[in-house]
């Protein structure tokens, strides 16, 4: 990274000038919402700059540890290191893209938001300047600074929220299924942009998503997930084909299988799960599917 | 970047290419319609009148006639911008303590559960039953008509923004939090934009029972306003001047929400505020 970074950055960790990512550690980590156990015993290990892919069926729970690096929910156990801190709250060091782009904020321009990190920040407006110029254009939004998030389609919107995020100088970028809501067409066209922006920009991204092609593309490495509730870690795929990825890619492909079958296992089991609870439904007062029954498997 | 054909930036939206010509006419037709409804309406009023006494029901042209004899001698005039002046006054003092109160109840959950059970219960005390009390307490002057007209203000506005403080969207939230907000950069900088529309549909809820106010307020307690108005013209049988304020009364309400909707749609419009 080489954007002037003389700024004070008052809440962000390690040295300033540091730009390349950080590593995160993610120790023995439960989450619990109540008595609900979203994720338990979750370790995990991410190296400085590396690009990982949380891939599992929906509610497995992989956003659940997200937002606990992200410091949005605090684990129940275990504990959640980024760079040489742990992660207590939230922090401009860990930005987070998130599905929805109602995390952009309508009453400002693309290029109001993409400045909110900095001002918040108390980066002096001639830096600032500089610095949003430099993602909107990083991102390809450069001619539409002065539009509001409704007036952008859902790719331009996800554009925004990223170059927002890179505008704070984050050594980590937490990405919550962001293209999730895009087309199959403008998903593809991101999956590439995003490739393109981690390698300019170093930084070290966890990136959760349930479609093991964009994974592919994507990760350095693929950490599947066991189906919640109480979820894991299941299997840690390392994946180091040249890039730009290609799905036909008979490599690609084997991988592809492989992946659809460790997460269609988990599937398998979620409605096994669930066929078990139908069973019990005669029964009057059995609850609903709690915790406990599906942890005893 | 291909793929995300750019729009024209532009806020205004039009609903179809080819629409402005369409607008007008269904504007037209709108403002058409209208006319010819309180056209038909003074006609019935007219049609109806003439079976009655003056004293019973006044003609549409008696209360001309009275409306004419208020405007010459200034009575009106003077009616209307006493009841303004307390409405405005009294509303406006209302939203600039409402919000702030909304905003902080919204935030602080331990001062929300102190001042709920007093909003709960006043909430059902509608400002006509603090009429008394405001004349004993403030005098018969300006200040008691201006204090009743904020307490109907304030909890609207307050309850309206503590709704729209609790319907932020958390992501939002989350979002301003990670990029670097503290707690009170997220209370100006996200969620205050955020409550705006429900502010302005407090501000407006308040602006309507703040007529209700003013004019129970004024009828027992004032020597002028509308309300006072209304009252007096009992003492001179003119039952055509009860009409007069009355229209007067509705103009007026009609008057402050068409501006209020007008300032608030063309300078908050980038919060979400649309008429």
């Amino acid at each position: 990274m080489t954007v002037d970074d003389t700024a004070p950055v008052p809440t962000r960790a390690g040295p300033p000038a540091s730009r390349a990512g950080a590593p995160i550690r993610i120790r023995d980590v439960d989450i619990s919402f109540g008595e609900f156990v979203a994720v338990r015993g979750a370790s995990l290990d991410i190296a400085a700059g590396e690009l990982v892919c949380l891939l599992g069926p929906s509610g497995c729970g992989k956003s659940t540890l997200l937002n606990a690096v992200a410091g949005f929910v605090r684990p129940a156990a275990g504990e959640v290191t980024c760079g040489d801190e742990q992660v207590t709250g939230p922090d401009v060091a860990r930005g987070v893209v998130f599905q929805s782009a109602e995390a952009l904020f309508p009453w400002l321009t693309v290029r109001q938001n993409v400045a909110f990190g900095p001002q918040m920040r108390g980066v002096p407006k001639a830096q600032r300047d500089a610095v949003v110029e430099r993602y909107l254009a990083m991102v390809g939004l450069a001619h539409s600074a002065e539009r509001f998030p409704d007036q952008l389609s859902g790719g331009m919107r996800q554009r925004a929220q990223l170059a927002r995020v890179l505008a704070n100088d984050p050594s980590v970028v937490l990405m919550d299924e962001p293209f999730g809501a895009l087309d199959a067409q403008t998903r593809l066209v991101m999956q590439v942009e995003l490739d393109r922006i981690w390698r300019e920009t170093g930084a070290t991204i966890v990136f959760v998503t349930h479609d093991i092609g964009e994974a592919i593309l994507l990760g350095d490495r693929i950490v599947t997930m066991t189906a919640g509730p109480s979820a894991a870690i299941k299997k840690d795929y390392r994946c180091d084909l040249p890039r730009p990825r290609d799905l036909t890619d008979p490599a690609c492909a084997a991988l592809f299988r492989e992946l659809r079958e460790d997460i269609g296992a988990e599937v398998a089991r979620t409605l096994r799960a669930q066929g078990l609870d139908d069973g019990h439904d005669g029964r009057p007062g059995t609850g609903h599917p709690g915790g406990e029954r599906t942890e005893a498997r | 970047m291909t793929v995300e054909a750019p729009t024209v930036p532009d806020r205004t939206r039009a609903s179809a290419p080819s629409a402005p010509r369409r607008n007008r006419w269904a504007r037209l037709t709108r403002i058409g319609l209208s006319v010819l409804s309180v056209l038909l309406g003074v006609l019935i009023w007219d049609l109806v009148s003439r079976n009655y006494t003056a004293f019973f029901l006044p003609s549409p042209r008696l209360t001309l006639e009275g409306a004419v004899e208020l405007v010459r001698d200034g009575t009106l005039w003077d009616s209307v911008s006493a009841s303004s002046t307390r409405i405005l006054t009294g509303w406006l003092l209302g939203v600039l303590v409402g919000v702030p109160m909304g905003l902080l109840m919204g935030c602080i959950p331990w001062l929300r559960l102190m001042l709920d059970p007093y909003i709960q219960f006043f909430r059902f005390v509608p400002p006509i039953a603090f009429v008394t009390l405001a004349i004993i307490w403030l005098g018969p002057g300006e200040a008691s008509k201006v204090a009743l007209i904020f307490y109907t203000t304030v909890f609207i506005v307050a309850l309206n923004t503590l709704a729209g403080v609790l319907s932020v969207n958390e992501i939002r939230m989350r979002a301003a939090r990670a990029l670097g907000a503290g707690p009170v950069r997220s209370l100006v900088s996200v969620v205050l934009p955020s409550t705006v529309p429900h502010v302005v549909t407090g501000a407006r809820l308040a602006m309507g029972n703040s007529f209700l106010t003013i004019v129970s307020a004024e009828i027992v307690a004032a020597q002028s306003g509308l309300g006072s108005l209304i009252w007096t013209a009992r003492n001179y049988a003119k039952t055509e001047w009860v009409f007069v304020g009355i229209i007067a009364l509705g103009l007026l309400g009609y008057l402050f929400d068409w501006i209020l909707r007008l300032v608030t749609g063309r300078t908050l419009r980038r919060y979400g505020v649309t008429f």
